[in-house]
């Protein structure tokens, strides 16, 4: 038979890696993105990719990093898929290093580690404070020399619409809109790849890029594939405030020496740095001595939250705690976080080598995604997930660097698997629906082009920024949360009145953000309602009135199925097989 | 309207085919403000200052943040990420206007994708035999790391491109974003394997001889590339190659 055709739909790491794992295969890749794959968001992830290499001599071992992690994810994740992704790190490290990556280096010219949140161990490779941009050029470099030997074509400024299903619900390709000639198309495909990434969009504002919408995932959570956990967003504590968005101020910083803190007394006049020691409060150090600024990122975020609300010891009264690099020499700031710290300087116009900088806790990383099974396939057969886009790895907290390696590995996975599923597939009959989804998208773009109503999309979206950052991060009321359900409800009604300021047919940013919006508004519901049915505390979802975790009722997965009156939800067993849940306490000297 | 506006004069063009026209926004000031974020207000209520509606502005952008390279534009007569522009740094009116030496899509957004063909055409990549576990990679000591990496720092903004006056048609120039990378391959341990092929590359029509060493490349470059270092490393090298390739006839 002829080689299968797969469709790899985003082109961050996740994408590229499954690309790679084909071309290499002797498969042939039509890679999807919206933007050039060299612009994907994958480069906004700074401070490194753990691995449990132990070259400083700590003792590391990858059943540590495994133990890390699952511990870090208040247990939620399956643990099988994460210890394989464990055992599979340095490999993975290697192979970056020998693509060209060029990590920071100890005097004898071996790789160096940092350390980060939620571990003892020096287990984070990194290049500066850009490691995700050093990380996708590398994957990106590779796909270039595939496609320059025809076994990658690119789609770039095409973006996925839906999957395209036949008359037993089996994937045949998809149908994508080209964004700047605005043409609708079908494509075959004998499997599809989603590797699209996080959600940040859902929030307004968060330390995502524009493209991170949760569109793709959400159209396919529309056509029946389940959604899992997607009550678990995680709120990075260190963010610059931002009109457009929330920068990311990386866990590096605290990794080198970064030390949070606020003075005791609120509205201190004194210049920052004329605040003697004793007048600074350390309080992630004095709560958690053992780990102190490098708790895990939901631990960290909670105690911001408690200092700047509960105490009122934000700066100045307002939502910020400084984090200070100032007692580090220059040198090594600028070897080891010269990106992150540039980024400070160029959009606050403060250099954070001499004053401490403002932070506050921003939307970040979305826990859960598309429900894939140990392969990376969805529950719809021939549609496989990698990266954020997916749920798997991180259970109910990700640990810092373990984004870039879940997406390496998870791409990966699903390249071979997505391709020895291709081989075995039978023909499709007829045009394996092709035809009828193409009609589909055409209507609901036709009635979205001539639609007549008053309410602005970008308007709406802030609406729905407001409410989900409001009632659905950092803490959560059942109350709020129901709120927040009413709203999007309220918005998906204003939305048929939605009105386009501009009808062209040609690179119409509006028409393509305004079918986003739709699909980021029904996967709203499965976050806020997701998070209405989970009565616990556990890992980044926290509810005061329930504050404790509850391993009888809700050690388990969320998954939630896409009806007309809203999701419906079920729940699913967790491999605990490797590791017993414990209880998590950074607190503890445990 | 606020106390404190902000007035961004805009270069419109729908298409391709159609005639570029400038509008003018007026817009509440808000701390923090950037160009982008200017643009985000326009999209969310398209209506001009002498209150004629608008269609919002079609521009490229993603990560905000200054590393993904998209929103590269012409603010204020000079090339510059639209994102890292805050409006208090800026003279008023500010005048944005697309890139002029690539295709115009429409507004603001340009067809940039000569970059990555020439990236391609210098095997800008480190040819690994597979993607199998084989070890460790080669050793590299942190004074290499730290020349290599701040040329693998390139967004591909193509900054350096539109500021150099011998990048045109005529020429047909690489440009200054390419060379480096081909500088960045050429000293990897692994990539300088394909040396050779990038220098020859280099060669000829288009190649390195048509950098005129203007030096507005470096000037520009919103990632302090050490570009014309690399270009006139790299300039000795092609010759050095030509001469190399001309002696073995």
């Amino acid at each position: 038979m002829a080689s299968p055709r797969i469709i790899v739909v985003g082109g961050g790491l996740a994408g590229l890696a499954a690309t790679i794992k084909i071309a290499e295969a002797g498969g042939v890749v039509e890679l999807f993105s919206i933007v050039p794959v060299k612009r994907s968001h994958s480069v906004c992830a700074q401070g490194g990719i753990n691995a449990a290499k132990n070259l400083k001599g700590e003792g590391d071992t990858t059943a540590k990093h495994f133990d890390d992690t699952i511990y870090g994810g208040d247990f939620l994740a399956n643990q099988s898929p994460v210890k394989a992704m464990c055992d599979a790190a340095p490999a993975i490290i290697d192979l970056l290093d020998r693509m060209g990556v060029p990590f920071n280096r100890t005097p004898e010219g071996l790789l160096d580690f940092r350390r980060f949140g939620g571990t003892l161990y020096n287990r984070t490779a990194f290049a500066g404070a850009t490691t995700g941009q050093q990380l996708l050029y590398a994957l990106d470099e590779q796909v270039r020399r595939h496609e320059s030997e025809g076994k990658v074509k690119k789609y770039e400024g095409w973006e996925f619409l839906s999957a395209v299903l036949d008359s037993n619900g089996v994937a045949r390709g998809i149908t994508a809109l080209d964004l700047r000639t605005m043409e609708l198309r079908s494509f075959a495909a004998d499997a599809i790849i989603l590797a699209t990434g996080g959600n940040g969009a859902l929030f307004g504002k968060s330390t995502n890029s524009v493209v991170c919408t949760g569109s793709a995932q959400s159209a396919i959570y529309q056509q029946g594939a389940y959604y899992a956990n997607g009550e678990f967003i995680q709120v990075h504590p260190t963010c610059i405030p931002g009109e457009d968005k929330l920068r990311l101020m990386s866990e590096s910083a605290r990794g080198e020496g970064g030390r949070v803190w606020v003075p005791r007394k609120l509205n201190d006049a004194r210049p920052v740095k004329q605040i003697p020691e004793a007048d600074r409060w350390y309080f992630l150090e004095e709560w958690y001595p053992k780990y102190g600024n490098l708790v895990p990122r939901d631990v960290a975020t909670r105690a911001i939250h408690k200092v700047v609300y509960e105490h009122g010891l934000g700066i100045d009264g307002q939502p910020m705690v400084y984090l200070d690099l100032t007692h580090i020499d220059r040198a090594t700031l600028n070897r080891k976080l010269e990106g992150i710290l540039e980024i400070y300087e160029k959009f606050v116009g403060v250099d954070p080598r001499d004053y401490p900088m403002k932070i506050f806790p921003g939307m970040h990383y979305t826990m859960g995604g598309l429900w894939v099974d140990f392969n990376q396939m969805t529950n719809i057969p021939g549609i496989f997930a990698a990266g954020e886009a997916e749920y798997q790895y991180h259970g109910a907290n990700r640990l810092g660097a373990n984004s870039l390696l879940s997406c390496i590995y998870g791409g990966f996975q699903s390249g071979p698997n997505a391709l020895a599923y291709a081989k075995n597939l039978p023909a499709a009959e007829g045009d394996g629906g092709h035809a009828a989804e193409l009609k589909r998208q055409s209507e609901i773009n036709g009635a979205l082009m001539s639609n007549q109503g008053n309410e602005n999309p970008f308007k709406l979206w802030r609406e729905l920024g407001q409410t989900m950052t409001e009632h659905a991060t950092v803490i959560r009321y059942n109350k709020g949360l129901k709120q927040a359900d009413e709203k999007i409800v309220e918005l998906l009604d204003r939305y048929k009145k939605v009105n386009l300021s501009d009808r062209s047919q040609w690179a119409n940013t509006s028409f393509a953000f305004t079918r986003q919006l739709k699909n980021m508004l029904e996967l709203s519901r499965v976050v806020v309602q997701g998070a209405l049915l989970r009565d616990e505390s556990r890992g980044a979802h926290y509810k005061p009135d329930f504050p404790d975790r509850n391993d009888e009722k809700f050690l388990k997965t969320t998954k939630a199925a896409f009806t007309a009156s809203g999701p419906r939800f079920e729940m699913e067993e967790v491999d605990t097989q490797h590791i017993k849940p414990r209880p998590r306490r950074y607190d503890a000297a445990s | 309207m606020a106390d404190k506006t902000v007035t961004l004069e805009i270069k419109r063009q729908a298409s391709p085919d159609d005639v570029a026209v400038w509008e003018t926004f007026e817009l509440e000031w808000r701390p923090g403000m950037n160009v982008v974020s200017a643009m985000m207000e326009v999209a969310a209520n398209p209506v001009t200052k002498d209150g004629r509606p608008t269609t919002p502005i079609t521009y490229d952008s993603n990560c905000l943040e200054e590393i993904c390279g998209s929103c590269a534009m012409r603010i204020n007569g000079k090339a510059r990420m639209a994102c890292s522009s805050l409006v208090d740094n800026l003279e008023q009116p500010i005048k944005v206007e697309p890139l002029s030496k690539f295709p115009l899509v429409r507004d603001l957004q340009v067809d940039r994708s000569v970059l990555f063909e020439n990236l391609k055409a210098v095997k800008a990549w480190v040819p690994i035999d597979g993607t199998y576990d084989l070890g460790s990679g080669p050793r590299v000591f942190p004074q290499q790391q730290e020349v290599s990496y701040p040329l693998s720092n390139c967004i591909s903004c193509t900054c350096c491109m539109e500021v150099c006056p011998q990048f045109n048609e005529e020429t047909g120039f690489v440009g200054a974003a390419t060379l480096a990378q081909v500088k960045l391959f050429n000293d990897h341990p692994t990539g300088k394997v394909l040396k050779e092929e990038r220098l020859r590359a280099l060669a000829g029509d288009g190649g390195i001889q048509e950098c005129g060493f203007a030096q507005n490349c470096v000037e520009v470059c919103p990632k302090q590339l050490p570009l014309t270092n690399a270009i006139s490393d790299l300039g000795r090298e092609v010759l050095l190659q030509q001469v190399k390739d001309a002696l073995r006839g």
